[in-house]
């Protein structure tokens, strides 16, 4: 399957079938931290994705600075 | 896996609620907690004008999203910062959003307005960038709201957010914060200046504080809302995004360790460090360039221009800090004549 991966910007290929959780371990990534897009909706951690997949692993860590702050 | 609701195919497992939920149901969840927090902590009346601080990425469009589901009049207001590429991309999904919606969307922009930017500011004050993005984020945030008469400022700090935040103020135990931190922050009344009492800070309220990072980024997927996946060229690797890191990696072993921490803190710690952060407000006068808010003679707003407006603007390259946040070295910067 084909993985695509952001921050920075990169793909990968992956021999499926494999869970997304799987898929998660084995690129070492905290599932806390991202979600798995496939076309316009997301794959839960026990979806198995099949060889011929296309999918994003998208973070959702963002963090910058605090417009709530202390004035 | 099935939805805990409908027991149709779920699309997500939110593991610190123990549920998993169908694209429907996720959608109504996060609503329910949306309007869960701002009854529970007397964000938004009814008939209030609503300004949300939208910068494109997920959280102020999901929150934009949900507010004007709910039915309250919610107005967006965006700051373009100047960080090259990534700034340029962040305003246009707050336009692109606000434009397909038929919304009104406020726009300030830093170099155009104010003759700076956020790389220029880091630069010349040699401070990190989020120091002078978040000064400038506040100020002008809080006169868009004043000067428009909106009653109440909604930002897209969520669950991660104030976690970490809180994380951060205890390690280092910051209790004027701590005393401070809170979803609903209250507008505060004054008589700066020679004029009679006037309403000086807006009220300022954090409706997705019982949403996680993870579930707002889900919703704008489901809900087709485009935003800017990228991060802050600046921001990387700052203090806030390990302080994250840590606690997923914290909530990974236990999960719901991020909520117990957080609102454990709000119901049975916060009012215990109020008193230090009403010592930190010292009486307020107004600038005396802008007319602002300020314990001084000069807002920190109009101090931060005195520096660095028309300086020559600084490439984002030469300040982005290295991993582990270092930043790469101090520009050499000019004034332009």
């Amino acid at each position: 399957m084909r993985v695509l991966l952001r921050n920075p910007r990169r793909e990968l290929e992956v021999d499926g079938p494999l869970s997304v959780g799987k898929l998660l371990r084995q690129l070492d990534l905290n599932r806390e931290s991202v979600l798995v897009v496939r076309g316009d909706t997301l794959v839960p951690g026990d979806a198995v994705l099949a060889d011929d997949d296309e999918i994003e692993i998208r973070p959702v860590i963002s963090g910058g600075a605090d417009p709530m702050g202390p004035p | 896996m099935k939805c805990a609701v409908c027991r149709g195919p779920a699309v997500i497992d939110l593991r610190r609620h123990n549920a998993n939920f169908c694209a429907d149901h996720f959608l109504r969840f996060c609503r329910d907690q949306v309007a869960r927090a701002i009854d529970n902590h007397a964000m938004i009346e009814p008939g209030d004008r609503v300004l949300v601080a939208v910068s494109g990425g997920k959280d102020s469009l999901a929150l934009w999203d949900v507010l004007l589901e709910l039915g309250y009049d919610a107005e967006g207001m965006t700051i373009g910062l100047g960080i090259g590429d990534y700034s340029a991309a962040s305003t246009e999904a707050a336009v692109a959003f606000a434009d397909q919606r038929g919304l009104t969307l406020q726009r300030v922009d830093l170099r155009e307005d104010y003759d700076y930017d956020i790389p220029t500011a880091s630069a010349v004050t040699n401070r990190v960038p989020c120091s002078s993005c978040g000064l400038s984020k506040r100020h002008l945030i809080d006169k868009a709201a004043l000067d428009g008469g909106y009653d109440v400022v909604a930002t897209g700090h969520n669950l991660d957010d104030e976690a970490a935040v809180l994380f951060g103020n205890v390690l280092h135990w910051h209790t004027e914060y701590l005393g401070r931190q809170q979803p609903t922050l209250a507008e505060r009344i004054g008589r700066p200046g020679s004029g009679g009492e006037r309403r000086v800070f807006p009220r300022k309220v954090k409706p997705l504080v019982r949403l996680a990072e993870r579930e707002t980024a889900a919703y704008c997927v489901l809900r087709g809302i485009d935003y800017i996946v990228e991060e802050c060229p600046m921001a990387e690797g700052n203090r806030h995004l390990r302080y994250k890191e840590a606690l997923n990696a914290v909530e990974a072993a236990s999960p719901g360790a991020k909520q117990a921490f957080y609102f454990g803190f709000l119901d049975r710690a916060a009012s215990r460090f109020a008193s230090d952060a009403d010592g930190a407000d010292g009486e307020l006068r107004a600038c005396g360039r802008c007319g602002a808010p300020t314990t001084g003679d000069v807002c920190a707003f109009c101090r931060l221009l005195d520096r660095v407006a028309g300086h020559d603007p600084v490439p984002v390259e030469l300040v982005r800090p290295r991993r582990g946040g270092a930043r790469r070295r101090k520009s050499r910067t000019k004034a332009r004549s």
